[in-house]
């Protein structure tokens, strides 16, 4: 179906890849063109056996209602994530919370686009080793509140992939991986989404070989009370280029990331054992890379406020801390000559820093002081020794065989 | 409601009546098989397939039901000759393979009173099975709607507003995000705390489908009964059953944190008193707070439930139209929550 004169030759086919067995794995192909497409590719997806590759003709789908998949072990491969490509079109759409919701294992997503959802974009749920690949979305009107919340949203997963993934104009994080673990995303573009990509109560990721520009903050490092899963921790940041974040907050309010400054690099909030190294930082007005201990009240016993353990090693920084956008930051801009450090620490808990540039920190041990008590000084954070170097993430074999 | 309920009373009535409890028209064989028919006629539930008329089982209704823009729910449950369901000591109903639980959707001023659809919830022994079947054009027959569909309908609420949405049938897979637990498919409305069975049913009828009737004593009150309860409990039996089938720890969104079980701590960030937005995107609406605690106003739960765009609305499907009054009694239980408690 990838050839734009075949789009009308067939409704739904079934094409048999083994007619002989009955197990053998298929590919159900569905055309954009299709009426009642919606329902019809719905259908395919309910329909589809493990093994099975739901074949997404090329063309823009209108689409009103979300759509999921809940069969294990499924391909959905689109023509192509760009123009021409099959394009998931959910301007129109009535209901559901997403545009794909994917609730089974080893599910394998490639080639398509999903566009300007009223909600989510693509989430995945409980979904084991889930890889998302060449995918776009977006919120073609670029940043505005009235975006949905998380382009690429897996959440309640072990082993995540995300590998070569576009997204842009999230209200609050364009890939969002929330309460999982073993997670690669590596090879993306996160760009004018609130948060390019966050990595939020999870253990064990590596983020990686990205491009987080234009956004609000480039890549976050979140740990959040009250959460069925918390505790996060064992993050590398590594090799990413972090760049002109400087799309004006435009998350609703009440959300976390709504506190994120504009012009901020790297922002890792409580967690222990973040390592953040060989970035290339630029043009962050805020700071390259920002450390804090969660500092909002709460009533959770189990939480640990503090980042702990945060290590900032072999980082390029270009120009950062021009335009500081947290409550003061300009007055301490002006009190330094115009520009804070490109490292910005809160005081709470504790960081090893070895990159040779400047540390401001707030002193703020307490994350129960409010900020406006905030007594702002260099810091020297390259003492101490670091903790011990992170494993590299692995992924199951199977999962990397995927994207070869 | 009252006439439809009476003549499936009268269907049940002339079915116990006779020498067979259960009609030998359903069709256990395709119940119990794995099969997904595409017409509804092919399981025999309803007598001459006309809605109002199961051919066999016993109707029931909720204390507080699932709102699904304004339906009126006629549910019955069939269950195999000679096997009963058991309530069990936690209240949860066990039914035995081959049950069916039948829940017809429709409005008393759409079509008159034909139901739209009819949702079947199977009991086989690989688990239950949700499937989803449209009553065609001439009302002779359903059809299974895997995928769902969205059918223009205009009726009246309660209030006598006049609605034109187009409701949505929900697909299979959206059946299963409401009636999931732990990623297998349970009933949302019978459990013990919320069930009431038919009361026309005679002992002897319960007992038939039922092994321990006696212990079908509901504790939730009647929620839009300002007599049966307080506001406060009458607003958590109404949470319970609108909110906490995804809303637990093994449900659909137990990401979330937010836990709004009858049995939760309605008093603790996790039934949202205090909570901050997770995961919520527009649906916080600016604000800081699930529930703001005397402040209607201030807490996004209410928003969510007022709103009917797809990004910001909860429940995340099965509704198309704002439930006033069960949003008002929600906003009267958090305006009367005194402030300081949070």
């Amino acid at each position: 179906m990838r050839f734009h004169g075949l789009r009308h030759a067939a409704t739904l086919c079934i094409v048999a890849a083994f007619a002989a067995s009955p197990a053998a794995a298929k590919v159900i192909s569905v055309s954009a063109t299709t009426p009642d497409a919606n329902e019809k590719l719905q259908e395919a997806l309910i329909l589809a056996q493990p093994g099975d590759t739901v074949q997404l003709g090329a063309g823009v789908w209108k689409l009103t209602d979300g759509l999921s998949l809940d069969v294990a072990n499924v391909t959905v491969r689109g023509a192509g994530a760009g123009e021409g490509g099959s394009i998931l079109d959910f301007a129109g759409q009535q209901g559901a919370g997403e545009g794909l919701l994917v609730t089974s294992d080893n599910v394998f997503l490639t080639q398509f686009a999903v566009l300007n959802t009223k909600g989510d974009g693509i989430k995945s749920k409980g979904a084991d080793r889930i890889v998302y690949h060449k995918l776009r979305v977006e919120w073609t009107a670029g940043p505005k509140e009235t975006n949905g919340a998380y382009g690429i949203y897996p959440v309640e997963s072990s082993d995540v992939l995300i590998d070569s993934v576009f997204v842009r104009g999230a209200s609050d994080a364009g890939i969002y991986v929330g309460q999982s673990k073993n997670i690669v995303v590596r090879d993306s573009i996160a760009t004018e989404n609130v948060a390019g990509i966050e990595i939020e109560n999870s253990y064990d990721a590596d983020v990686h070989d990205n491009i987080a520009t234009k956004n609000t903050g480039g890549i976050l490092v979140f740990d959040l009370p009250s959460l069925p899963m918390q505790g996060g921790h064992n993050v590398r940041v590594f090799e990413n280029i972090v760049n002109d974040n400087s799309t004006p907050n435009f998350a609703p309010k009440g959300n976390i990331v709504a506190s994120v400054p504009t012009g901020t690099g790297v922002l890792v909030m409580a967690n222990r054992n973040v390592e953040i190294f060989d970035n290339v930082f630029d043009q962050n007005g805020t700071a390259n890379v920002m450390i804090v201990g969660y500092r909002y009240e709460h009533k959770d016993p189990k939480y640990q406020p503090l980042p702990k353990g945060i290590v900032v090693r072999g980082n390029q920084h270009g120009k950062a801390g021009y335009a500081p956008k947290f409550a003061g930051g300009d007055m301490i801009a002006a009190a330094m000559g115009g520009s804070i450090p490109p490292i910005l620490w809160d005081g709470a808990g504790d960081a090893i820093v070895l990159d040779k540039v400047g540390v401001l920190s707030l002193n703020l041990p307490d994350v129960k002081t409010p900020q406006s008590e905030a007594k702002p000084s260099p810091a020297d954070l390259s003492k101490g020794t670091p903790p011990a170097a992170l494993p590299v993430i692995k992924l199951p074999e199977a999962m990397e065989a995927k994207v070869r | 409601m009252r006439r439809i309920f009476a003549a499936i009373c009268a269907a049940l009535l002339c079915a116990s009546g006779g020498a067979a409890l259960v009609a030998p028209s359903v069709d256990q064989a395709v119940v119990e098989s794995d099969a997904m028919p595409t017409k509804l006629s092919a399981f025999g539930l309803f007598r001459g397939n006309d809605p109002k008329l199961p051919a066999t089982g016993i109707g029931y209704t909720l204390r507080a039901p699932l709102f699904s823009d304004y339906t009126d729910k006629h549910r019955f449950i069939s269950i195999p000759a000679g096997k009963k369901a058991k309530v069990l000591a936690d209240g949860v109903i066990e039914f035995p393979v081959g049950t069916v639980l039948v829940k017809s959707f429709g409005w008393s001023d759409v079509d008159e009173g034909h139901p739209v659809e009819t949702r079947l919830l199977i009991r086989r022994a690989s688990g239950w099975t949700a499937l989803p079947y449209i009553w065609d054009a001439d009302g002779k027959d359903a059809t299974l709607a895997l995928g769902g569909r969205r059918v223009p309908v205009t009726f009246k609420s309660p209030d006598g507003e006049t609605h034109s949405i187009r409701y949505a049938v929900p697909n299979k897979n959206q059946c299963k995000e409401c009636h999931s637990l732990a990623g297998e498919i349970v009933p949302i409305g019978p459990k013990a705390r919320n069930f009431i069975l038919d009361p026309a049913a005679s002992d002897k009828l319960r007992s038939v489908y039922f092994e321990n009737p006696a212990a079908l004593k509901p504790t939730m009150p009647q929620w839009d009964d300002p007599k049966a309860g307080s506001v406060a409990d009458r607003a958590r039996a109404y949470l319970d059953v609108n909110c906490a089938h995804c809303h637990n720890p093994a449900g659909s969104a137990s990401n979330s944190g937010l836990f709004l079980r009858w049995t939760d701590d309605p008093t603790g960030v996790n039934y949202g008193i205090g909570k901050r937005p997770t995961a919520a995107g527009r649906g916080s609406g600016g604000m800081d707070f699930a529930i703001a605690p005397g402040d209607p106003a201030h807490s996004f739960l209410i928003y969510r439930l007022e709103s009917t765009d797809p990004g910001i609305a909860m429940p995340e499907v099965g509704r198309s139209t704002v439930h006033k009054e069960g949003a008002a009694l929600l906003r009267q239980w958090i305006a009367e929550m005194p402030k300081a408690s949070h």
